[in-house]
Parts: C-alpha cells; sequence; structure tokens
C-alpha cells in the first residue's frame, strides 16, 4: 500500500469533504481539512477540492470560492506539477479558476441528476487514472451544472493532447450517436485534465465508490486516489 | 451615487435550456412570431462617483461573468 497525505479544501457551502476524507483513509492514506482561509499546503501529497455547493452556488458555480484566499495556494501547487482532484463543484472551481479548460453548465435536461452511470476510461495522460482505455466504470453524478462546454478550438486541443480522461456512455462501453451524456455535456465529457496531466477535474464522485459499505455498489472510484498515490510515490 | 445596470447573457451558441422552456411555453400560449428568447442575468450596482466604468468592466471580466460562456454590457444609468 503506498501512503501519502491529503488535503481536502473546505469551502463554505462544500458538503461532500467528509466522504472524501472517510474514502482516503479507508484506502489508508492520510487526509486532513484545509479550510479555505489557508494557504499553506506544503505538508500534502495531493489536494482535493470536493463537492457541494461553495458559496450557495451563487453568480456561478465555483465563481466565488475560486477567489477565496486557498486557491492561490492550489493554482501555485498546481503549476509546480503536484496533483489536484476537483471534483463536481471542485471541478466547476477548477474551470472558474482557469486551471482546466471550458465552463459547466446547467444540465440540458433542467434536472438535477443523482444516479449512477457509467462512463468510459479515454486514453489521456492523466495521472490521476492508470486504467485501460474502455474499461467502463460506474460512478454516481449528483449535479445540476455538470454540462461540459468549451469551444471548439478547445476541445480540439484537449483532444490532441489526450486531456480528455472519462466520457459518459452506454453499459457496453459504445456511446450514442446523439450523445450519451445524461447533462448533455459536450462530446460526451465527463471529466478533463490539463495538458501536464496533473489537475484532474470529473463531475462524477469517486469517494461514494470507493468503500463498498458505503450504500453504492462497487468500488470503481478508488482507482483515481490508488493511481495517483502510485505516480506520487513512484515519481 | 451612481449606478450600474449589467447584463449577462450565454454567448450565442451556448444552449440556454431555461430559454427554450419560457419560448416553447409562449408558443404553447399561441403567442407567435418569435425568433428567439434568452434568459440571462441582470445585476444592479450602486457606487460612489468614482468608481469608473472601467473598473466595472474588469469587474466583470474577473467574476460577475465568465468570458468563456457569457457576453455582458454595461449601462451607466442615473441615481
Amino acid at each position: 500500500m503506498t501512503n501519502m497525505r491529503f488535503g481536502v479544501v473546505v469551502f463554505p457551502g462544500s458538503n461532500c469533504e467528509q466522504d472524501v476524507v472517510h474514502a482516503l483513509r479507508y484506502l489508508g492514506h492520510t487526509a486532513d481539512y484545509v479550510w479555505h482561509q489557508d494557504t499553506n499546503l506544503a505538508a500534502f501529497d495531493a489536494i482535493v477540492l470536493p463537492g457541494g455547493f461553495s458559496y450557495g452556488d451563487y453568480l456561478r458555480c465555483g465563481a466565488v470560492a475560486r477567489f477565496s484566499p486557498v486557491m492561490e495556494a492550489v493554482s501555485a501547487y498546481a503549476n509546480e506539477g503536484r496533483p489536484v482532484i476537483g471534483i463536481c463543484n471542485g471541478f466547476q472551481i477548477l474551470t472558474e479558476a482557469h486551471l482546466l479548460p471550458g465552463a459547466l453548465l446547467r444540465n440540458s435536461g433542467l434536472k438535477f441528476i443523482c444516479k449512477e452511470t457509467p462512463m468510459r476510461v479515454e486514453k489521456s495522460n492523466c495521472k490521476w487514472l492508470d486504467l485501460p482505455e474502455g474499461t467502463v466504470l460506474h460512478i454516481p453524478i449528483n449535479h445540476n451544472e455538470g454540462n461540459y462546454f468549451c469551444d471548439p478550438e478547445t476541445l480540439k486541443s484537449m483532444e490532441a493532447n489526450g486531456q480528455i480522461v472519462l466520457r459518459y456512455c452506454n453499459e457496453d462501453g459504445s456511446r450514442s450517436v446523439d450523445g450519451s451524456a445524461p447533462n448533455g455535456a459536450m462530446d460526451d465529457i465527463a471529466g478533463i485534465c490539463n495538458e501536464r496531466g496533473n489537475v484532474f477535474g470529473l463531475m462524477p464522485h469517486p469517494e461514494r465508490v470507493t468503500d463498498s459499505l458505503g450504500g453504492n455498489n462497487g468500488t470503481d472510484g478508488a482507482a483515481f486516489f490508488t493511481a495517483i498515490a502510485a505516480y506520487v510515490k513512484g515519481a | 451615487m451612481k449606478q450600474y445596470q449589467i447584463f449577462v447573457t450565454g454567448k450565442q451558441g451556448i444552449f440556454d435550456p431555461a430559454g427554450k422552456t419560457a419560448q416553447n411555453a409562449l408558443d404553447n400560449l399561441g403567442y407567435t412570431g418569435i425568433e428567439d428568447l434568452k434568459i440571462g442575468k441582470f445585476i444592479q450596482l450602486s457606487c460612489e462617483d468614482s468608481v469608473s466604468l472601467d473598473t466595472v468592466t474588469e469587474m466583470c471580466e474577473k467574476l460577475l461573468a465568465n468570458p468563456i460562456i457569457e457576453d455582458f454590457r454595461i449601462d451607466e444609468v442615473g441615481q
């Protein structure tokens, strides 16, 4: 077991930080909360921005949290090539902070969606995943604004740079012609990384399928936290 | 005292499901001739006279709008 120390950032309105900390400790890692006013991340091997409704999702999801004092430290940390993952609202914060390209719009069906969803692993340079291309994972999504959008040039360059990490798909890993994303996401995108592959954002909640006692089926979410630990400790 | 009115709307081509739904509802009510309906945000900013249009533009670019998905227009209005 490769253990490492995760910092889990808590913004006012975050609500998945305890699930993340539980999942990480369950996997044998050390996990500590980091208050959004803190600015020292030196002690951590990786940073997690958890899900929730930071600042009530007012204005735009993640728009206000992105200016929390901790975010300057997170940017510096990410720019050093150190691992950062943003889950759900954390993903929205990373796009607002321009640490990841694009934006997350309201779900196309105007409904909040909470359900276990199949998604496939794409060929990417993401350091948070080490699974063969085409592997189908089942991870719950739980959001109102998960409809990924970016301009066509950005999409093209992300594709070319191996930045598209996860795509929503059908049970057998195929993608429907009219889209497999339950939220209308462009190109069925569920998760993307930056060019270096150290910053990863995804709408699904891997922390909810890490401990099989959590009430959800499976442990597909553990793969992300295990892969990054192997990467950090092996580097 | 000065007041700025800021209109934030989705960029051309950004899917606006709320606007589409309202448009369909008007359609169902029998209103004809509507080509498009967009729903955006209206922000009213009251401030000291010293706050310039440039500063408000900067506020929009930095926080109040997301230039990746939104356009904004600022009107300076009376007191």
